[in-house]
This record gives C-alpha cells, structure tokens and sequence, in this order.
C-alpha cells in the first residue's frame, strides 16, 4: 500500500465518532451497580439520623433482629470492635462509619441492616429505636467560628474551637502597599451556595469478601478505583492485594463519586460477617443529605484599582462551610482547593488570600463538584468581582476586561499566587463572543428596551482554570502523586486492548482514547477495546474528577502507544532487512526512506511481535506508560448571556447564551461539544434553581428532587457554541481538560447578566441561586440579598 | 413483611410475552422489571418520581415505575428498553439518540428514549418546542439536554423517511428562546 491513511476516516484525532459506550446503554444493556447479582446477595439499608446534633442515648435493635429475614444488625459499636466506626477522609480528618458517641448531621449514618431483600433491611431500620438527647445546632460558618460557640469535633483530641483549617498564600505587604497607591477599591462579598453534584444514579457497592481465600472484591461506584483500594487497605487493615475493586458503568459522577462513603465500609464490614456478598444501594434522599456536596463558600474581596481601569492588586478571604467532618477530595496540599487560581487570565501583579475552614452541623464533603477544587468558586468570584469594579468605574464590562486580561504574547506568566500559565488568546476569545453575540447591537437594545421599562441584561465571564492534576511535585492525595497511566497490548492481528487508571462516567473514554490511540498508530479506533475500573486489571492510576483525564491519563495514552511504536519501528526493520535509522513512519506504516513503496503496516508489525522476530528480540507487542505532567493544563474560555428581568415578579429568563471554549485540540469534536453544553446546563443550574440550604435546627431543605430543583429540558436554555484552538504547549496531542469549564465559568454570565439589567438600582449582588424572591427583593428594596443559612437565636 | 399467603398472581406482557407471577402487594413494578425478570435497562434514580430514569411504557403511556405498584401493572402491557428495537434493528430514537450524541453515562437513557418514543408516536411532527415540554419529565445530569432534543427531532424526522443531514458534528438547535 502507499496511499496514506485518513485519520479522521479511521477514528484517530478530530473524528467525531459515535460513541462505543452507546451500543449497549441504548439497548439497555448496560452494567451499572445495582444490576449486578451474586449467588446469595443480601441487602444493606442505613438508618440516619434525624436530627442535626445530638447524643446518642440507647440504640435499640432487638425489634429488628426478630424480623424474619434479617442477617446482620450493625452499629457503632460492633463496627468499633473492629476499629472502624471512625475512618480516613480524604483530607486528613476522620469522618464516622456509624455514630457512637453523638450525631452531627441530619441523615448521619447511625445504624444497618443486612437483610435478605430490600424491603426486609428497609422494614428493619424502621424498627431500630434510638434515643437522642439533642445538641445546640450550628449551620452557619459565621457562627460557628465565632469564639463562643459549642464544639462540634469534641471527638478530636486538642480541637478547641470550630476551625477545621486555615490557609494563606499571597504576598501581603506587597498587596497592601498597592492598595494604598489605588484610585478607587472595589469590594464584593457573596456566598455560593452549597450545591450538590447528584448524578442520578447514587451511590452503591456490592462487596463479596470470600473466606476461603481471604479476597475481598468490592464492585462500587467509584470515580478512582486505585485510591479507594489503597483506601480500604488502610482502613479495613486488608493486604492490598488481596483487595480487588471494580467500577462497573456509572451513571454519572460529578465528583460525588470520589470519597469513601460509610455505606461502601459497611458493606464490606457485612459481607465479612455474614460471609456473604452484600449489596448496598443508596436511595436519592441518602445522597442528597449525606455525601459529598460541593462549594459553600463565604467570599469577601477586594480590588486596587486606578482610575484607567488597571487592576493593581486583589485579596480576598474566603470561608468554607466543611460540614461536620473535613472530607474534601482535593490535594493534600492545598487546604482550599485550587482556589488561589482566581484572577489567573488577568495580569494582576500582586495579591494575598486568607482562607479558613469552618466545622458545621452539616453533611461532609467539599468535593470537586465538575470542578477541580474549588476553581468554580474561584472563578465565579473573580468574574462577578470583575463585573462590579467596572460597574463602580462607570467602564463597559468587556473594555474593563480588555484592559486586563493577559496577552497572547505574555506568556508563560506566573499568577500572584503561583501558578504558571502556560498559554492562552483571552483577548481572541472575548472578541469571538462578543462577536457572536452581538454585543454593540444587544447594548442598543438594552438602551431602548429600558426606555419602554424592560430590562435586559447582558453578562460576561472570562476565565482560564487549571486542570489536569498534577504534577506530582505539588499535587498528591493521601501522599500519592498525581500522574495516571495507561497500557496497551497489541495483539499478532494488530487488534488491541487498552487500560487506564483513569474512570469513565459518560465521558466517553472508551470512545476517545481509542482514537488517541489511532491518531498515535494508525491501527483503526474500532480495533481497539478500551477497559477502566477494575484495579486487578488496570494499571495503577488515580481517576477520573477534575477535568484530568484527557491531561494525564489521554496524555499517558499517547505515551505508551508511542513506546509500541518504536518496538514496532525495530519489527519493521527486521521485516524490511533495513537498518533502524533507514525507516520513515506515516500514519499507520513504515517504510523505507528513498522507497515509499516499500513498507510495512503496522498490523503486519504486530503479527510479526508474535512469529518473526528478530534473534534476541523480547517477544509481544505491548507496554505501559505513568505520565507525570509537567505543567496543569490551561484552557480558556468566553461565556456570554443575554437575560430579561420581569421586574414585576423577578423572573429572568435566558434569551441567549453563547460559549466560546479553548480546550486545545479536540479528540473528538461531537464528545467535547457534548461536555461543554452539560456544564453550561450545570452553569445555568447553579444560577438559577440549584440549591441545599438548612433550617436553623439543622433540617436540610435539598434532600429530594422537590426541593433541590435540577433543570429540565424546558427551562435548560439553548447553547451557541464557538472554538478557539490554542495547542497546549506540553501535552502529547495538544489537548486540554474541558469537562468542567463551562460549569465552572458559566454561573457568573448568568448572574453577571441579571446583575447588568439591575445595575441602575443600586443592587451589588444576589446570591446564587438568583430565585425570583430574591431578585424581586433586590428590586423592592435596592439592597443586596444573601443567601446564607440563618443563624439560630438561642 | 408479608406472608406467602398474601402473595397476588399477576399477569403482565413485558415486551410483549407474558409473565405470570406471584407477587406481595407492595413490590413496586420497577422490581418486578429489574429482579423479578432481570430487565435491568431500566433504572431507579429518585424513588419519588421526579427524575424519570425508571419510566416505561404502560399500554403505550409513559410511567415511572418506581411509584406504580407491580400489581397495577396486571392484565397491561409493558415496554421496556429491551422491547425498544431489538438488538439487531435498532428504533429511530435508538439510532436518534446515538447519532445525535443524546447520551453521555448513560442512566436517564432508558427512560428519556421511552418518554420520546411515546412523544414522537403521539405527535410525529413535534416541534422543538413540544419536544422540550415533552421531556420536562425525565431529568438528565450529564448533556444539557440540546443533543436529546436534537435525538428526538431525528428519531421523528427517520419516522417519517426524511433522515435529518445533521449528525452532531458542530451543529446547534437554537434552544428555548
């Protein structure tokens, strides 16, 4: 052959090829956690607590024992016999199996039952009868770090206060002097709210501890595997590779599917005791009040300003509401996320941040919520911070923005707080969105609209944000570093099988990493299966969560398959009777330079690996790869909405909404326009409708699909979507991570939009989610509305 | 709990062959589906009705089998995903859905393809519009809904012979504006 291969007609890089993932989820044939079945299954149901605070008096279970059907009855107690009534978080805390000595959440896990169905384990809990005697109840960081407030981890020895941890970063001299020298300060405080990921599968796991081999198989909804197996081997004191966990299909992640959850401990701990295999399914109401939430934040900034509209220095400080028990899954390193990533796109010179971390009468969590730790807070911030100084400098939002923002030719540059930011076209991207938009004619419109009582609206968000953890010099969980990994066996017909250590939740990996694949070797993407989830198979990795898998794992795809390579440039030497240094590549061949005609493919590379190699050649074709990045990856991006306010019943409506991403090269067009509008439906979520808040007795208001309102597709907005493409400098195949952005950059156009049709009112700031009390609030009163829990008096 | 005793037989077309079984008055009809018979596509979201993934088609009507009791479903007929096509001929909003990237992990799938079927065989020139009104019954997480409308519009024009040209490459349906 000598006609060179068409990469997009084989599935490589740029292809738009249907999912591989579909064929069986379209036919129902799917294989998510609770459509696994083992030969004598049981069943787990937990019982929670209702109340926020409270001690715990008498658990009594011997109702529930006399229930036909029921195995196993388990409590604090019995768990704390076995050491693991407490256990790790994923932050360096410790976080409660099953309650022992107080409650202090509403829905904490006090109780399970394993039963022979559901419906038994279910009847069983009802029967447990626990005496509380409640606690104050605090649900509020401002009054829970406040001097004199109840302890709430009197479990901790030498805690003493509230403060689950405080943070700097910053130089603050330095900010302090800009701020002397600014024309104007500009100053925003605001809450975003706590919200929760809710995949609409929950969480599950079915454990099956076998006696006679001491092996213990957990199948769970886990977004890293590898974590949780080292996890479990800590916890559960189990050698490590006796313990084999398998993620099967999940039905969406979002980060809640990141943390170990006392429902997974308690299988495993049923399954050891009944000697048998037993399934936990979580309920929705279960997921909502006890696992991981995201955000919660507190924010109070500031901005130097001169009077030209450049920006001199920013500080903020920022509150997080932790919840009971610190359990964020983040790097260890960085006790607020990525947070200090704010005001990255600008060039701003000089900054400082303080944070601190407030204990609560909430559930736990602070998971990256399509997020990488903590940047949606971040970068919400900063963009409605950017929108109220150039509101307080009477200056258009997108010329404030302009003066600003980092040119094409200014990088690599390193933010005030430590990031190098390796590339970006921010000024390119702003003007394509405008550009879309309209943004001269909408300004019009608005005027006019005005005139006659309308009000529209029009808001921006720039912003890059680091994704693609880590580089394993600064970013590691529970000490093991970021990288991820992948490994490929080339089969003798040039068919292959790829694993990583990386997790799929829908975003289609078994698609995209074959086309890597094709783009790195020519081999067809269809010929290549692709495997995640299960820790006996896959190679060491640490997941799939903020927007790091195209980073690193896509990254570690492109590096092994390359590694095959030139094992296959040496069989094809050998089969050409040429010397090494003689062989040319194209896609999909080899052939010998100055005779293009004379080549081999790499299928018959392949089957060569398997029955003609040369003397001395190790046989087989195949390899892996641990990428450690050297750098996170920086995609950019321009979200644009036009809004109209009723201002009679504070409804806003969407009338447009135009994104325009940068997230490099993009593996398959189809998949990465898909990501990008589920984060901008998140975006318009969190803006509008998405929220959990608590009564001031700790009831949480959120813990079902009526009152945590989730967007369907008659209030979701259409998208306009638009590209830039920016290569990233140190990635194999120039890509980025994209599954976040737009959930992460999106909230503030939305807000930022509502904010602009109010800007003639006096009104600074609404909190998220922008509800129509609040908006008509605003109008009615000319003042800010916050969103924060209430604070109890009594 | 109940006693064997209590136990009603029932007669249900699934995917159209029928099923006698004996069940306790209180086994939900999702249940039945995923334990009782091992049809495992359609799935359990929220238990309370709000999320849609555990819709079926009952006598041809969308439900949500999770707050319908097994017993309700007796002497009807019920379509499941697995009835939806078959393996090797797949329904237009199968193919609607795959061409059109409707689907990213997959769960509210089942569920939103039964919802669209029954839209689409109710009114098979649904507007943009209706089919957004349509679907206000089935929640999904993961793909901002424009490429299922996208799915559904494609499944209703393939009914009708007139494939739609566009295939999820680039292209944007202009949303509830």
């Amino acid at each position: 052959m000598s006609q060179a291969l068409d990469e997009v007609k084989i599935g490589g890089l740029g292809s738009s090829r249907q999912r591989v993932e579909d064929a069986r989820f379209i036919r129902g044939r799917g294989n998510y956690i609770d459509d696994l079945k083992l030969p004598g299954m049981l069943h787990m149901e937990i019982l929670r607590s209702p109340l926020a605070h409270a001690r715990i008096i008498s658990i009594d279970t011997s109702a529930a024992w006399a229930i036909p059907g029921v195995r196993l009855v388990l409590t604090g107690e019995m768990a704390a016999q076995r050491n693991l009534a407490w256990m790790p978080t994923l932050s360096y805390d410790t976080q409660a199996v099953l309650a022992t000595d107080k409650v202090r959440f509403q829905g904490q896990e006090v109780a399970c039952v394993v039963a022979d169905d559901p419906y038994i384990a279910k009847d069983a809990c009802e029967a447990i009868v626990v005496e509380y005697e409640p606690l104050p109840v605090i649900v509020n960081p401002i009054q829970s770090l406040a001097p004199d407030a109840p302890l709430i981890r009197d479990d901790k020895e030498g805690q003493t206060d509230n403060v689950c941890y405080r943070w700097e970063v910053g130089d603050k001299q330095g900010t302090d002097r800009a701020f002397a020298q600014a024309d104007h300060i500009s100053r925003l405080k605001l809450h975003y709210p706590r919200s929760h990921p809710s995949p609409i599968e929950c969480c599950g796991s079915v454990a099956d501890y076998n006696a006679a081999t001491g092996k213990l198989t957990v199948y769970m909804t886990t977004q890293a595997p590898h974590i949780i197996r080292a996890a479990v081997a800590l916890v559960a004191e189990l050698p490590e590779h006796m313990i084999r966990i398998v993620s099967p299909d999940l039905g969406g992640g979002f980060g809640n599917k990141v943390p170990v959850y006392p429902g997974y401990v308690c299988s495993i701990l049923g399954s050891i005791l009944t000697g048998k295999p037993v399934k936990w399914i979580e309920d929705n109401f279960g997921n909502l009040i006890s696992t991981g939430f995201g955000r919660d934040m507190y924010l109070d900034s500031e901005l130097a300003l001169r009077k030209d509209g450049k920006i001199l220095a920013v500080r903020f400080h920022a509150d997080t509401d932790q919840g009971a028990f610190f359990s964020d899954a983040q790097p260890s390193k960085f006790k607020i996320g990525l947070v200090h990533s704010a005001f990255a796109c600008y060039d701003i010179p000089v900054g400082h941040i303080t944070a601190r971390g407030a204990y609560t009468n909430k559930a736990p969590g602070g998971v990256a919520y399509r997020c990488s730790f903590r940047v949606t807070e971040a970068m919400f911030f900063q963009e409605r911070m950017i929108q109220a100084a150039a509101a307080d400098l009477g200056m258009d939002q997108a010329q404030f923005r302009r003066i600003n923002l980092r040119r094409a030719d200014d990088f690599p540059a390193r933010t005030p707080f430590g990031f190098l930011v390796d590339s970006g076209q921010y000024h390119k991207c702003l003007q394509l969105g405008l550009d879309a938009i309209g943004y001269e004619d909408f300004k019009r419109e608005q005027a006019q609209a005005r005139s006659r009582g309308r009000r529209l609206g029009i808001g921006i968000s720039t912003m890059t944000e680091p994704l693609g953890a880590g580089n394993s010099r600064e970013y590691d969980i529970l000490g093991i570093k970021m990288f991820d990994s992948a490994e490929l066996r080339v089969h003798p017909t040039g068919k292959a099988i790829l694993r990583t250590g990386a997790k799929t939740q829908g975003q289609g990996h078994e698609t995209t990493w074959a086309q890597i694949v094709s783009h790195e070797l020519g081999i067809p993407a269809d010929d290549v299966i692709v495997e995640e989830g299960d820790t006996d198979t896959a190679p060491f990795g640490m997941g799939t969560y903020a927007s790091r898998s195209t980073p690193v794992a896509g990254a570690a795809v492109s590096m092994v398959a390359r590694k095959v390579r030139a094992k296959a440039r040496k069989l094809a030497a050998h089969l050409l009777e040429v010397s090494e240094e003689d062989i040319e590549w194209e896609l999909g061949r080899f052939y010998v330079r100055g005779a293009a005609r004379r080549g081999v493919t790499i299928q018959e590379c392949a089957m060569a690996a398997y029955t003609n190699m040369p003397d001395g050649m190790e046989p087989g074709l195949e390899n892996n790869a641990y990428y450690d990045p050297p750098n996170l990856t920086w995609p950019f991006a321009c979200y644009i909405a036009t809004v109209e306010v009723d201002p009679e019943t504070g409804v806003w409506d969407v009338l447009r909404v135009v994104a325009v991403d940068d997230c490099g090269v993009r593996i398959n067009p189809m998949i990465v326009e898909g990501q990008i509008m589920g984060g901008l439906a998140e975006a318009y979520a969190m803006a509008n409708m998405q929220f959990m808040t608590y009564d001031a007795d700790g009831n949480m208001i959120g813990a079902n699909y009526i009152d945590y309102l989730l967007p369907t597709a008659w209030e979701t907005p259409g998208f306009e979507l638009h590209e830039v493409v920016t290569p990233c400098p140190h990635h194999p195949i120039g890509a980025k991570g994209v599954g976040e952005c737009a959930a992460v950059g999106g909230p503030a156009a939305f807000v930022n939009a509502v904010m602009n049709a109010l800007e003639d009112t006096g009104v600074r700031n609404i909190d998220m989610p922008v509800l129509p009390d609040r908006v008509w609030q605003a109008i009615q009163t000319g003042r800010d509305v916050s969103g924060a829990p209430p604070v109890r008096q009594d | 709990m109940t006693d064997a005793a209590d136990e009603h037989r029932i007669t249900v077309t699934v995917n159209g062959e029928p099923h006698a079984v004996e069940v306790e008055p209180r086994l939900l009809l999702v249940h039945l589906l995923r334990e009782g018979l091992r049809l495992t596509g359609t799935h359990i979201g929220c238990d309370t009705t709000n999320c849609g993934a555990c819709t079926v088609l009952y006598d041809g009507t969308p439900v949500k089998s999770c707050t319908m009791l097994a017993v309700q479903a007796d002497g009807h007929e019920i379509t499941t995903v697995e009835g939806l096509g078959s393996l090797s001929e797949l329904d237009p909003v199968q193919e609607g859905f795959t061409i059109e990237h409707g689907l990213q992990c997959g769960f509210c799938t089942p569920g939103m393809m039964l919802t669209a079927k029954a839209l689409i065989t109710n009114n098979p020139n649904p507007s943009e519009e209706d089919v957004r009104w349509g679907l206000s019954g089935n929640l999904c997480r993961c793909t901002g809904y424009q490429n299922i409308v996208k799915a559904v519009l494609w499944a209703a024009a393939k009914q009708h012979g007139h494939v739609a040209e566009t295939n999820g490459q680039g292209t944007t349906v202009s949303g509830r504006t």
